[in-house]
Protein backbone atom coordinates (compact mmCIF):
# COMPACT_ATOMS: atom_id res chain seq x y z
CA UNK A 1 0.00 0.00 0.00
CA UNK A 2 1.06 3.28 -1.00
CA UNK A 3 0.87 5.71 2.18
CA UNK A 4 2.71 8.72 0.97
CA UNK A 5 1.36 12.60 0.30
CA UNK A 6 0.93 12.63 -3.29
CA UNK A 7 -0.19 9.44 -3.45
CA UNK A 8 -3.84 10.36 -1.59
CA UNK A 9 -3.61 13.65 -3.67
CA UNK A 10 -3.41 11.81 -6.62
CA UNK A 11 -5.70 8.97 -5.69
CA UNK A 12 -8.68 11.63 -4.59
CA UNK A 13 -7.95 13.55 -7.49
CA UNK A 14 -8.81 10.56 -9.96
CA UNK A 15 -11.77 9.64 -7.88
CA UNK A 16 -13.33 13.39 -7.96
CA UNK A 17 -13.12 13.43 -11.79
CA UNK A 18 -14.78 10.06 -11.51
CA UNK A 19 -17.41 11.17 -9.55
CA UNK A 20 -17.02 14.31 -11.56
CA UNK A 21 -17.84 12.98 -15.00
CA UNK A 22 -20.27 10.36 -13.26
CA UNK A 23 -22.62 13.10 -12.26
CA UNK A 24 -22.15 14.95 -16.24
CA UNK A 25 -23.72 12.45 -17.74
CA UNK A 26 -26.23 10.82 -14.84
CA UNK A 27 -27.87 13.92 -14.07
CA UNK A 28 -30.86 15.54 -15.69
CA UNK A 29 -30.84 18.62 -13.76
CA UNK A 30 -28.68 21.25 -16.31
CA UNK A 31 -27.52 22.98 -13.16
CA UNK A 32 -26.30 19.71 -11.37
CA UNK A 33 -24.37 19.10 -14.95
CA UNK A 34 -22.43 22.24 -14.37
CA UNK A 35 -21.79 21.18 -10.48
CA UNK A 36 -20.35 18.17 -11.43
CA UNK A 37 -18.04 19.97 -14.53
CA UNK A 38 -16.73 22.20 -11.55
CA UNK A 39 -16.05 18.82 -9.11
CA UNK A 40 -14.00 17.20 -12.41
CA UNK A 41 -12.44 20.50 -12.62
CA UNK A 42 -11.13 20.58 -8.93
CA UNK A 43 -10.30 16.91 -9.18
CA UNK A 44 -8.11 17.44 -12.26
CA UNK A 45 -6.19 20.52 -11.00
CA UNK A 46 -5.27 18.14 -7.67
CA UNK A 47 -3.70 15.60 -9.71
CA UNK A 48 -1.66 18.19 -11.94
CA UNK A 49 -0.41 19.79 -8.68
CA UNK A 50 0.16 16.73 -7.14
CA UNK A 51 1.94 15.21 -10.30
CA UNK A 52 4.74 18.36 -9.09
CA UNK A 53 5.18 17.54 -5.49
CA UNK A 54 8.76 16.23 -4.14
CA UNK A 55 7.84 14.57 -0.67
CA UNK A 56 9.35 16.81 2.02
CA UNK A 57 10.31 20.18 -0.22
CA UNK A 58 8.58 23.20 0.19
CA UNK A 59 7.27 25.88 -1.62
CA UNK A 60 9.48 27.38 -4.33
CA UNK A 61 9.04 31.27 -2.28
CA UNK A 62 12.44 32.29 -1.36
CA UNK A 63 11.96 33.27 2.00
CA UNK A 64 13.10 32.39 5.51
CA UNK A 65 15.04 29.24 4.98
CA UNK A 66 14.76 28.88 1.30
CA UNK A 67 17.80 31.06 -0.14
CA UNK A 68 18.40 31.91 -3.42
CA UNK A 69 21.48 29.34 -3.47
CA UNK A 70 19.61 25.74 -1.89
CA UNK A 71 16.20 26.71 -4.36
CA UNK A 72 16.37 23.90 -6.91
CA UNK A 73 17.03 21.61 -3.61
CA UNK A 74 14.18 22.20 -1.01
CA UNK A 75 11.56 23.83 -3.62
CA UNK A 76 8.56 21.67 -5.70
CA UNK A 77 8.43 22.07 -9.43
CA UNK A 78 6.78 25.24 -9.94
CA UNK A 79 5.33 24.75 -13.79
CA UNK A 80 2.27 22.40 -13.13
CA UNK A 81 1.33 25.20 -10.03
CA UNK A 82 1.76 28.17 -12.69
CA UNK A 83 -0.48 25.68 -15.26
CA UNK A 84 -3.32 24.99 -12.49
CA UNK A 85 -3.05 28.61 -11.36
CA UNK A 86 -4.16 29.99 -14.67
CA UNK A 87 -6.52 26.61 -15.55
CA UNK A 88 -8.66 27.81 -12.24
CA UNK A 89 -9.12 31.08 -13.29
CA UNK A 90 -10.14 29.76 -16.61
CA UNK A 91 -12.77 27.62 -15.39
CA UNK A 92 -14.37 29.95 -13.57
CA UNK A 93 -14.74 31.52 -17.20
CA UNK A 94 -16.18 28.48 -18.49
CA UNK A 95 -18.65 27.99 -15.52
CA UNK A 96 -19.99 31.22 -15.65
CA UNK A 97 -20.43 31.16 -19.43
CA UNK A 98 -22.65 27.54 -18.69
CA UNK A 99 -24.19 29.13 -16.29
CA UNK A 100 -25.61 31.65 -18.46
CA UNK A 101 -26.41 29.21 -21.01
CA UNK A 102 -28.50 27.42 -18.96
CA UNK A 103 -30.46 30.56 -17.86
CA UNK A 104 -30.90 31.02 -21.55
CA UNK A 105 -32.06 28.04 -21.67
CA UNK A 106 -34.27 28.07 -18.87
CA UNK A 107 -36.23 31.43 -20.74
CA UNK A 108 -36.82 29.55 -23.43
CA UNK A 109 -38.19 26.07 -21.94
CA UNK A 110 -38.97 27.40 -18.48
CA UNK A 111 -37.19 24.20 -17.25
CA UNK A 112 -33.98 22.67 -16.75
CA UNK A 113 -34.41 19.12 -17.35
CA UNK A 114 -32.28 18.34 -20.27
CA UNK A 115 -35.08 16.03 -21.36
CA UNK A 116 -37.50 19.07 -21.91
CA UNK A 117 -34.93 20.01 -24.58
CA UNK A 118 -35.53 18.45 -27.42
CA UNK A 119 -35.04 20.87 -30.49
CA UNK A 120 -32.30 19.06 -31.52
CA UNK A 121 -32.94 15.93 -30.89
CA UNK A 122 -33.98 13.12 -33.87
CA UNK B 1 5.61 16.33 9.92
CA UNK B 2 5.51 14.09 7.12
CA UNK B 3 3.12 12.25 9.30
CA UNK B 4 0.73 14.60 10.40
CA UNK B 5 0.33 15.88 6.76
CA UNK B 6 -0.56 12.28 5.63
CA UNK B 7 -2.85 11.93 8.82
CA UNK B 8 -4.70 15.35 7.25
CA UNK B 9 -4.75 14.18 3.87
CA UNK B 10 -6.58 10.93 4.70
CA UNK B 11 -9.27 12.92 6.54
CA UNK B 12 -9.28 15.61 4.13
CA UNK B 13 -9.89 13.01 1.10
CA UNK B 14 -12.44 11.30 2.55
CA UNK B 15 -14.18 15.10 3.51
CA UNK B 16 -13.64 16.16 -0.39
CA UNK B 17 -15.28 12.72 -1.44
CA UNK B 18 -17.91 12.30 -0.15
CA UNK B 19 -18.76 16.11 -0.48
CA UNK B 20 -18.52 15.20 -3.96
CA UNK B 21 -20.86 12.45 -3.80
CA UNK B 22 -23.37 14.87 -1.80
CA UNK B 23 -22.90 16.78 -5.07
CA UNK B 24 -23.52 14.71 -7.82
CA UNK B 25 -26.70 12.76 -5.60
CA UNK B 26 -28.15 15.47 -3.92
CA UNK B 27 -31.60 15.92 -4.93
CA UNK B 28 -31.89 19.44 -4.21
CA UNK B 29 -29.45 21.90 -6.02
CA UNK B 30 -28.99 24.31 -3.29
CA UNK B 31 -27.34 21.23 -1.02
CA UNK B 32 -25.16 20.16 -4.28
CA UNK B 33 -24.07 23.95 -4.54
CA UNK B 34 -23.09 24.25 -0.85
CA UNK B 35 -21.28 20.63 -1.26
CA UNK B 36 -19.05 22.06 -4.71
CA UNK B 37 -17.99 24.84 -2.55
CA UNK B 38 -16.92 23.06 0.50
CA UNK B 39 -14.80 20.48 -2.31
CA UNK B 40 -13.27 23.60 -2.89
CA UNK B 41 -12.52 25.06 0.27
CA UNK B 42 -11.07 21.31 0.70
CA UNK B 43 -9.06 21.48 -2.51
CA UNK B 44 -7.48 24.46 -1.33
CA UNK B 45 -6.48 22.59 1.88
CA UNK B 46 -4.95 19.99 -0.54
CA UNK B 47 -2.90 22.39 -2.38
CA UNK B 48 -1.70 23.83 0.61
CA UNK B 49 -0.65 20.60 1.77
CA UNK B 50 0.72 19.87 -1.65
CA UNK B 51 3.02 23.27 -1.51
CA UNK B 52 1.55 25.45 -3.38
CA UNK B 53 0.09 28.43 -1.47
CA UNK B 54 -0.60 30.38 -4.71
CA UNK B 55 -2.68 27.90 -5.99
CA UNK B 56 -4.22 27.49 -2.65
CA UNK B 57 -5.32 31.08 -2.61
CA UNK B 58 -7.06 30.91 -6.26
CA UNK B 59 -8.96 28.38 -5.72
CA UNK B 60 -9.89 29.72 -2.53
CA UNK B 61 -10.81 33.05 -3.75
CA UNK B 62 -12.66 31.69 -7.04
CA UNK B 63 -13.75 28.45 -6.69
CA UNK B 64 -15.16 28.49 -3.10
CA UNK B 65 -16.24 32.06 -3.21
CA UNK B 66 -17.09 33.59 -6.51
CA UNK B 67 -18.42 30.36 -7.99
CA UNK B 68 -20.38 29.24 -5.40
CA UNK B 69 -22.11 33.03 -5.28
CA UNK B 70 -22.79 32.61 -9.20
CA UNK B 71 -24.24 29.57 -8.76
CA UNK B 72 -27.04 30.86 -6.06
CA UNK B 73 -27.53 33.85 -7.85
CA UNK B 74 -28.38 31.80 -11.23
CA UNK B 75 -30.23 29.57 -9.01
CA UNK B 76 -32.51 32.68 -7.48
CA UNK B 77 -33.19 33.53 -11.20
CA UNK B 78 -34.11 30.18 -12.21
CA UNK B 79 -36.53 29.92 -9.33
CA UNK B 80 -38.45 32.85 -8.55
CA UNK B 81 -39.59 31.81 -12.06
CA UNK B 82 -41.22 28.79 -10.05
CA UNK B 83 -42.22 30.26 -6.99
CA UNK B 84 -44.67 32.86 -9.08
CA UNK B 85 -45.91 30.56 -10.97
CA UNK C 1 -31.40 1.24 -16.97
CA UNK C 2 -29.57 0.98 -20.47
CA UNK C 3 -28.20 4.26 -19.66
CA UNK C 4 -27.24 4.20 -16.19
CA UNK C 5 -25.39 0.91 -16.80
CA UNK C 6 -23.76 2.60 -19.92
CA UNK C 7 -22.74 5.61 -17.82
CA UNK C 8 -21.43 3.61 -14.93
CA UNK C 9 -19.44 1.39 -17.63
CA UNK C 10 -18.09 4.43 -19.38
CA UNK C 11 -16.86 5.96 -15.57
CA UNK C 12 -15.44 2.63 -14.92
CA UNK C 13 -13.21 2.80 -17.89
CA UNK C 14 -12.23 6.26 -17.43
CA UNK C 15 -11.01 5.40 -13.95
CA UNK C 16 -9.30 2.38 -14.76
CA UNK C 17 -7.29 4.13 -17.49
CA UNK C 18 -6.82 7.06 -15.14
CA UNK C 19 -6.24 4.46 -11.91
CA UNK C 20 -2.64 3.32 -13.85
CA UNK C 21 -1.22 7.14 -13.06
CA UNK C 22 -1.45 6.33 -9.50
CA UNK C 23 -0.43 2.91 -9.29
CA UNK C 24 2.75 3.12 -11.41
CA UNK C 25 3.69 6.41 -9.81
CA UNK C 26 6.85 6.59 -8.56
CA UNK C 27 7.88 9.65 -6.67
CA UNK C 28 11.34 11.33 -8.61
CA UNK C 29 14.27 11.91 -6.06
CA UNK C 30 14.95 15.35 -8.01
CA UNK C 31 12.97 18.06 -10.06
CA UNK C 32 13.18 17.19 -13.62
CA UNK C 33 15.20 19.12 -16.17
CA UNK C 34 12.90 22.16 -16.55
CA UNK C 35 11.89 22.76 -12.99
CA UNK C 36 15.53 22.34 -11.75
CA UNK C 37 16.32 25.21 -14.90
CA UNK C 38 13.58 27.35 -13.29
CA UNK C 39 14.47 27.10 -9.72
CA UNK C 40 18.22 27.43 -10.24
CA UNK C 41 18.89 30.81 -12.73
CA UNK C 42 15.32 32.24 -12.11
CA UNK C 43 16.68 34.54 -9.38
CA UNK C 44 19.52 35.60 -11.32
CA UNK C 45 17.15 35.99 -15.10
CA UNK C 46 14.09 37.38 -13.57
CA UNK C 47 14.32 38.37 -10.01
CA UNK C 48 11.35 37.71 -8.37
CA UNK C 49 11.56 35.98 -4.73
CA UNK C 50 8.56 34.01 -6.34
CA UNK C 51 8.90 31.14 -9.01
CA UNK C 52 5.95 30.52 -9.62
CA UNK C 53 5.19 34.55 -10.71
CA UNK C 54 8.44 34.32 -12.24
CA UNK C 55 6.87 31.56 -14.77
CA UNK C 56 3.70 32.70 -15.22
CA UNK C 57 4.51 36.39 -15.97
CA UNK C 58 7.72 36.01 -17.54
CA UNK C 59 8.80 32.27 -18.89
CA UNK C 60 5.02 31.54 -19.22
CA UNK C 61 3.73 35.33 -20.16
CA UNK C 62 2.76 34.46 -23.86
CA UNK C 63 0.49 31.66 -22.08
CA UNK C 64 -0.74 34.32 -19.21
CA UNK C 65 -1.47 37.04 -22.37
CA UNK C 66 -3.39 34.47 -23.96
CA UNK C 67 -5.68 33.36 -20.71
CA UNK C 68 -6.13 36.81 -20.09
CA UNK C 69 -7.93 36.97 -23.36
CA UNK C 70 -9.84 33.87 -23.33
CA UNK C 71 -11.26 35.27 -19.71
CA UNK C 72 -12.14 39.01 -22.04
CA UNK C 73 -13.55 36.78 -24.35
CA UNK C 74 -15.80 35.22 -22.00
CA UNK C 75 -17.23 38.46 -20.35
CA UNK C 76 -17.25 39.65 -23.70
CA UNK C 77 -20.28 36.92 -24.98
CA UNK C 78 -21.99 36.76 -21.70
CA UNK C 79 -22.61 40.71 -21.46
CA UNK C 80 -23.83 39.84 -25.61
CA UNK C 81 -25.73 36.80 -24.42
CA UNK C 82 -27.31 38.66 -21.75
CA UNK C 83 -27.60 42.01 -23.38
CA UNK C 84 -30.88 43.91 -22.24
CA UNK C 85 -33.77 43.98 -24.99
CA UNK C 86 -34.95 47.81 -24.68
CA UNK C 87 -33.12 50.38 -23.02
CA UNK C 88 -35.56 51.61 -21.18
CA UNK C 89 -36.16 48.16 -19.62
CA UNK C 90 -35.70 48.53 -15.63
CA UNK C 91 -33.32 46.08 -13.80
CA UNK C 92 -34.30 42.89 -11.59
CA UNK C 93 -36.02 44.62 -8.58
CA UNK C 94 -34.66 41.71 -6.22
CA UNK C 95 -35.48 42.08 -2.43
CA UNK C 96 -32.86 44.28 -0.86
CA UNK C 97 -30.20 42.99 1.18
CA UNK C 98 -30.57 43.13 5.22
CA UNK C 99 -29.37 45.04 7.41
CA UNK C 100 -26.75 43.32 8.39
CA UNK C 101 -25.62 42.63 5.06
CA UNK C 102 -25.44 46.20 3.78
CA UNK C 103 -24.08 47.49 6.66
CA UNK C 104 -21.42 44.79 6.92
CA UNK C 105 -20.83 45.32 2.97
CA UNK C 106 -20.16 48.79 3.39
CA UNK C 107 -17.12 48.13 5.86
CA UNK C 108 -15.74 45.72 3.82
CA UNK C 109 -15.60 46.78 0.87
CA UNK C 110 -12.87 49.27 1.08
CA UNK C 111 -10.63 46.54 2.96
CA UNK C 112 -11.23 44.00 0.55
CA UNK C 113 -10.19 46.55 -2.31
CA UNK C 114 -6.90 47.32 -0.58
CA UNK C 115 -6.38 43.63 -0.08
CA UNK C 116 -6.74 42.63 -3.42
CA UNK C 117 -4.42 45.73 -4.59
CA UNK C 118 -1.85 44.70 -2.30
CA UNK C 119 -1.82 40.83 -2.96
CA UNK C 120 -1.61 41.88 -6.92
CA UNK C 121 1.05 44.66 -6.04
CA UNK C 122 2.86 42.13 -4.06
CA UNK C 123 2.86 39.15 -6.44
CA UNK C 124 6.61 38.83 -7.40
CA UNK C 125 7.41 38.91 -3.39
CA UNK C 126 4.66 36.69 -1.52
CA UNK C 127 1.88 34.08 -2.89
CA UNK C 128 -0.75 35.60 -4.86
CA UNK C 129 -0.75 37.59 -7.80
CA UNK C 130 -2.99 39.67 -10.60
CA UNK C 131 -5.41 36.99 -10.84
CA UNK C 132 -5.80 36.15 -6.72
CA UNK C 133 -5.89 40.33 -6.42
CA UNK C 134 -8.20 40.20 -9.10
CA UNK C 135 -10.45 38.09 -8.15
CA UNK C 136 -10.93 39.91 -4.32
CA UNK C 137 -12.07 42.81 -5.88
CA UNK C 138 -14.57 40.80 -7.62
CA UNK C 139 -15.67 39.46 -4.74
CA UNK C 140 -15.47 42.88 -2.95
CA UNK C 141 -18.14 43.74 -6.05
CA UNK C 142 -20.17 41.07 -5.74
CA UNK C 143 -20.88 41.74 -1.98
CA UNK C 144 -21.69 45.03 -2.55
CA UNK C 145 -23.99 43.98 -5.63
CA UNK C 146 -25.92 41.56 -2.93
CA UNK C 147 -26.35 44.24 -0.39
CA UNK C 148 -27.78 46.52 -3.00
CA UNK C 149 -29.21 44.81 -6.01
CA UNK C 150 -29.35 48.21 -8.09
CA UNK C 151 -25.96 48.93 -7.54
CA UNK C 152 -24.05 48.87 -10.77
CA UNK C 153 -20.48 49.86 -11.69
CA UNK C 154 -20.56 51.86 -14.73
CA UNK C 155 -19.81 49.62 -18.28
CA UNK C 156 -17.97 52.80 -19.48
CA UNK C 157 -15.49 52.46 -16.39
CA UNK C 158 -14.96 48.94 -16.60
CA UNK C 159 -14.58 49.06 -19.97
CA UNK C 160 -11.85 51.52 -20.32
CA UNK C 161 -10.02 50.09 -17.00
CA UNK C 162 -10.27 46.83 -18.93
CA UNK C 163 -8.97 48.05 -22.43
CA UNK C 164 -6.08 50.51 -20.79
CA UNK C 165 -4.90 47.49 -18.65
CA UNK C 166 -4.36 45.27 -21.58
CA UNK C 167 -2.93 47.62 -23.92
CA UNK C 168 -0.57 48.56 -21.51
CA UNK C 169 0.08 44.83 -20.85
CA UNK C 170 0.96 44.49 -24.81
CA UNK C 171 2.79 47.33 -24.83
CA UNK C 172 5.13 46.53 -21.97
CA UNK C 173 5.31 42.83 -23.49
CA UNK C 174 6.53 45.00 -26.73
CA UNK C 175 8.90 47.38 -25.15
CA UNK C 176 10.81 43.79 -24.37
CA UNK C 177 11.38 43.24 -27.77
CA UNK C 178 13.16 46.55 -28.94
CA UNK C 179 14.71 46.75 -24.85
CA UNK C 180 15.21 43.30 -24.01
CA UNK C 181 15.74 39.75 -25.08
CA UNK C 182 11.77 39.63 -26.27
CA UNK C 183 7.94 39.68 -25.58
CA UNK C 184 7.35 39.81 -22.21
CA UNK C 185 10.80 40.39 -21.03
CA UNK C 186 10.98 41.86 -17.41
CA UNK C 187 14.35 43.35 -17.83
CA UNK C 188 13.46 46.32 -19.45
CA UNK C 189 13.27 48.12 -16.15
CA UNK C 190 16.78 47.03 -14.00
CA UNK C 191 16.20 44.13 -11.74
CA UNK C 192 16.78 46.24 -8.64
CA UNK C 193 17.36 44.97 -5.18
CA UNK C 194 16.14 41.47 -4.58
CA UNK C 195 13.24 41.20 -2.30
CA UNK C 196 11.88 44.89 -2.28
CA UNK C 197 9.03 45.91 -3.74
CA UNK C 198 10.24 47.91 -6.49
CA UNK C 199 12.78 44.48 -7.95
CA UNK C 200 11.64 42.12 -10.60
CA UNK C 201 11.84 44.67 -13.56
CA UNK C 202 8.41 45.05 -15.11
CA UNK C 203 7.00 42.38 -13.43
CA UNK C 204 5.29 44.45 -10.69
CA UNK C 205 3.87 46.88 -13.42
CA UNK C 206 2.57 43.57 -15.61
CA UNK C 207 0.86 41.85 -12.68
CA UNK C 208 -1.10 45.28 -11.53
CA UNK C 209 -1.94 45.59 -14.80
CA UNK C 210 -3.15 41.76 -15.14
CA UNK C 211 -4.89 42.23 -12.00
CA UNK C 212 -6.77 45.04 -12.78
CA UNK C 213 -8.00 43.76 -16.11
CA UNK C 214 -8.88 40.39 -14.27
CA UNK C 215 -11.04 42.28 -11.91
CA UNK C 216 -12.70 44.55 -13.89
CA UNK C 217 -13.59 41.45 -15.77
CA UNK C 218 -14.57 39.20 -13.33
CA UNK C 219 -16.53 42.72 -11.99
CA UNK C 220 -18.27 42.90 -15.12
CA UNK C 221 -19.34 39.33 -15.21
CA UNK C 222 -20.84 39.61 -11.93
CA UNK C 223 -22.67 42.92 -12.19
CA UNK C 224 -24.14 41.69 -15.88
CA UNK C 225 -25.50 38.18 -14.17
CA UNK C 226 -26.99 39.86 -11.18
CA UNK C 227 -28.34 42.56 -13.34
CA UNK C 228 -30.48 40.19 -15.79
CA UNK C 229 -34.13 40.65 -15.55
CA UNK C 230 -35.54 36.69 -16.44
CA UNK C 231 -38.23 38.23 -18.82
CA UNK C 232 -40.65 35.79 -17.53
CA UNK C 233 -41.07 36.24 -14.10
Amino acid sequence: MKLSVEHIAILSGILLMAIGLWGILGRKNILKMIISFTVFDTGLNILIVALGYLPGRTAPIVDGPVTVENLSQVAVDPVPQALVLTAIVIGFGVTALMLVYALKMHEKKKTLDINEYTDLKW
Amino acid sequence: MITFNIVLLIFLSVATISGALVAVTAKKTAVAILASGAISLFASIFFLVLASPDVAMTEAAIGAGLTTFLFFVILRKTESHHAEK
Amino acid sequence: MLRNSLILGLVAVFALALFTIFSEYKTPETLNRTAQYYNENEVSQVGAANVVTAVVVTYRGLDTLGEVTVLFLTASVIGFILRRKKKGEPVVKADKGSEILSTASRILFPGSIILGVYVFVNGHLTPGGGFQGGAVIGTAILLIALANPEFAVSRKVLHWLESLSGVTYVIIGLLGIFLAAGFLDNRILPLGDFGHLLSAGAIPIIYSMIGIKVGAELSGIITDINQTKTNLS
